[in-house]
């Protein structure tokens, strides 16, 4: 099984790979149910375009919990991320029929090894446009 | 005019219901999010890792800090439309991991209100804890409530 990364094999600037996290009405229905936000704007497209929304959004929630999972699979271990943060910038509309597609990409912007932490700068994206803004983590490394 | 009032600063409300963390909620909210680590679903595994039972992935608190930010949403005494509630900012600064079995409960602490734009941004913070009142997770969300245009 999986184990936290070594702080030791870690450099300012590397970057942790991509992730691609594709959301349809289906898994926004899912997030509703397993968190408790149930508000319509993220399934019903008629209360979305009421309130002037193109329609349906993703719950900003769901994409900063789609994007942790760069930080889980980096760090070898959930229970590893310190600290997450972000601004919600840009809505995220999911179409219906069909699905968005997000792409995660985060690089090291700092290393404290008296600490044992590394701090993270994710980048978050649908069809180029930045959707989340200053998410940034702080993770505890081996 | 501002969407609210700014002597909401300051305001707290005491530690909740505890909120009981249960193994398929756990499960349910990692396959919602994508979060593929074992360690969110498999028993054995997150108990060869060291933890009690499975992990929550790093948002899962918010799932009792907006539990938490629908007390102040809801107080009649705030007076806030929630049809204008948008989520501007997000932070968790987790103590220790969350994992089921946990017994946990939040106060709310309405940390700065301000006015931009015709807009009130909200700041509120939920300390999360044990039942026992040991630290879980500081969850900060910054609310934005849209003024009327």
């Amino acid at each position: 099984m999986s184990g936290r990364r070594a702080l030791a094999d870690v450099g300012v600037g590397e970057t942790i790979g991509e992730l691609r996290a594709e959301v349809d009405r289906a898994r926004l229905v899912a997030y509703a149910a397993a968190s408790g936000d149930h508000n319509p704007i993220h399934w019903n497209e008629r209360v979305a375009t009421s309130v002037g929304l193109p329609g349906v959004i993703a719950h900003g929630m769901w994409t900063m919990g789609a994007a942790s999972t760069i930080l889980t699979r980096w760090a070898g271990d959930p229970a590893a991320v310190l600290s997450y943060s972000c601004r919600f910038t840009k809505p995220v509309p999911v179409p219906d029929p069909g699905s968005a597609e997000l792409v995660i990409t985060g690089r090291v912007s700092a290393v404290d090894s008296s600490a044992g932490t590394a701090d993270l700068d994710l980048d978050v994206r649908l069809a180029g446009t930045t959707v989340l803004g200053r998410a940034r983590a702080t993770v505890k490394l081996s | 005019m501002t969407a609210v009032d700014g002597g909401l600063t300051g305001r707290t409300y005491p530690p909740g219901e505890p909120f009981v963390v249960g193994r398929e909620q756990i499960r349910a909210f990692a396959v919602a999010v994508g979060a593929d680590h074992p360690w969110h679903h498999d028993v054995a595994a997150a108990r060869g890792a060291g933890y009690a039972d499975v992990v929550a992935p790093p948002t899962f608190a918010v799932v009792l800090a907006q539990r938490s930010d629908a007390r102040l949403i809801t107080d009649p005494a705030a007076d806030i439309d929630y049809s204008r509630v948008v989520h501007g900012e997000q932070r968790f600064t987790h103590h220790r991991p969350i994992v089921a079995g946990d017994e946990l409960v939040a106060s709310l602490h309405v940390d700065a209100v301000r006015s931009a734009g015709g807009h009130a941004m909200v700041t509120t913070r939920s300390e999360i804890t044990t039942v026992g009142g040991h630290p879980v997770c500081t969850a900060v969300s910054l609310i934005v409530v849209r003024g009327e245009s």
